[in-house]
């Protein structure tokens, strides 16, 4: 019928309009943003945790996978490759006997004894480097990450001397000549600062996973220490697992799993 | 008055050296004009608002963001933005010599933004390290 098929060309042509002005809904909207440049709405599917943690599969970790997650962090957060004293060191690995110098293991498991463990900021419970430092510069979140103020850090390297874990490194010098991998999206520091590592807050706050966990490939766990339900203790309760430095008293939330 | 002859002369003298300034920059019109972006047509906030107080929004942006882990910034019409100097600012305004410097420079000031933080989300590698005089002595 021709009153049918006006109606029907009617309506097709209003929805065509609707999808076109629909379409035109960017213009109040935030600015479309270059690339993979996190958005407001990345920003808004965030995890959230009441207690961050880490458990390590120690024995998948080879020297070359500890040198793969090394390489991604230190990209990701434009950390300078110095070589000597002057290191600066978000992620590294180091031997049983230095990972672990309160475990006195004098007859070992040769396979545990020539290991290297991957080694990071231990995002301490209760964190020596929070409570001595003089500006607030470190600070504990609420949901367990101990992070860095750079702006406000004074470069005192109290934190330094009250980490048992060796977890915090020095700028002595402007690091940027030393960048080799640079990442545009995260700054960079300056001379005179401390700096850590800071369980990939900044990449938590758009939902993703700490870059290392991503870069491991199953070997390391990551999730919520407060959570029965989690990942992260389920491998707990699977595995024996063992702290650095236990009688330190700062209670470290990342596991060993040997 | 005792010493007339001297006083006078050196009173007017004085007030000369304090009004070169002003004599001087008579007929100057004061203007700075930054280059703004021509794709977009309003900022976070009002012009006039961000002229005043970026300081301070950014101030506050760095404390929320880094210590309270709020990260979405949200102005009186209702927009979302991220709070980030690098990637919010200066993805609208990516040349910072020809919108940051052109104020700051006019009004002598060296804010250490760019110590750490980068010029564009787009910066290929780390901006160059500056003798520290011209980094404004830090």
């Amino acid at each position: 019928m021709k009153s049918s098929r006006r109606k029907f060309i009617k309506l097709a042509a209003v929805s065509a309009m609707g999808i076109g002005a629909a379409r035109l809904g960017f213009l109040g909207d935030a600015p479309a943003l270059a690339g993979d440049l996190p958005t407001a709405t990345n920003f808004e599917e965030g995890l959230k945790a009441k207690h961050w943690g880490m458990a390590v599969f120690s024995a998948k970790f080879t020297p070359e996978l500890i040198a793969k997650c090394r390489t991604a962090c230190h990209t990701e957060h434009n950390v300078p490759d110095i070589a000597g004293q002057k290191e600066i060191k978000w992620f590294w690995g180091a031997s049983y006997e230095e990972s672990f110098p309160t475990e006195h293991g004098h007859y070992m498991a040769e396979k545990v004894e020539h290991r290297q463990f991957p080694l990071l900021c231990n995002q301490c419970e209760a964190p020596m480097c929070v409570k001595v430092c003089p500006t607030q510069a470190t600070f504990q979140r609420p949901d367990g990450i101990v992070m860095m103020d750079f702006h406000r850090c004074i470069g005192c390297r109290y934190c330094m001397a009250g980490c048992p874990f060796g977890a915090r490194s020095f700028n002595f010098q402007d690091p940027r000549p030393f960048i080799k991998e640079f990442n545009p999206l995260f700054p960079t520091r300056m001379r005179g600062v401390v700096e850590k590592c800071n369980f990939c807050a900044e990449r938590l706050a758009i939902g993703k996973l700490p870059v290392c966990v991503e870069a491991a490939e199953g070997a390391l766990v990551f999730g919520d220490l407060s959570d029965e339900q989690s990942d992260i203790r389920k491998a707990l309760r699977e595995n024996f697992a063992i702290r650095r430095k236990p009688d330190a008293g700062t209670s470290p939330s990342v596991y060993y799993i040997l | 008055m005792y010493n007339a002859k001297y006083i006078i002369p050196g009173i007017l003298f004085f007030l000369a050296l304090a009004f070169v300034p002003v004599i001087y920059n008579q007929g100057h019109v004061f203007e700075v004009k930054p280059e703004l972006p021509k794709d977009q047509k309003e900022c976070v906030l009002p012009t006039t608002e961000m002229r005043d107080k970026h300081m301070q929004l950014l101030n506050e942006w760095r404390n929320e963001a880094v210590r309270d882990g709020s990260r979405i910034f949200i102005n009186a019409k209702g927009q979302k933005y991220v709070k980030s100097l690098t990637n919010t600012c200066m993805s609208c305004h990516p040349d910072k010599t020809k919108f940051c410097d052109r104020c700051h420079e006019t009004v002598g000031v060296a804010p250490y933004c760019w110590d750490c933080h980068n010029l564009s989300p787009n910066q290929k590698s780390p901006i160059p390290p500056v003798a520290s005089a011209a980094a404004g002595g830090h």
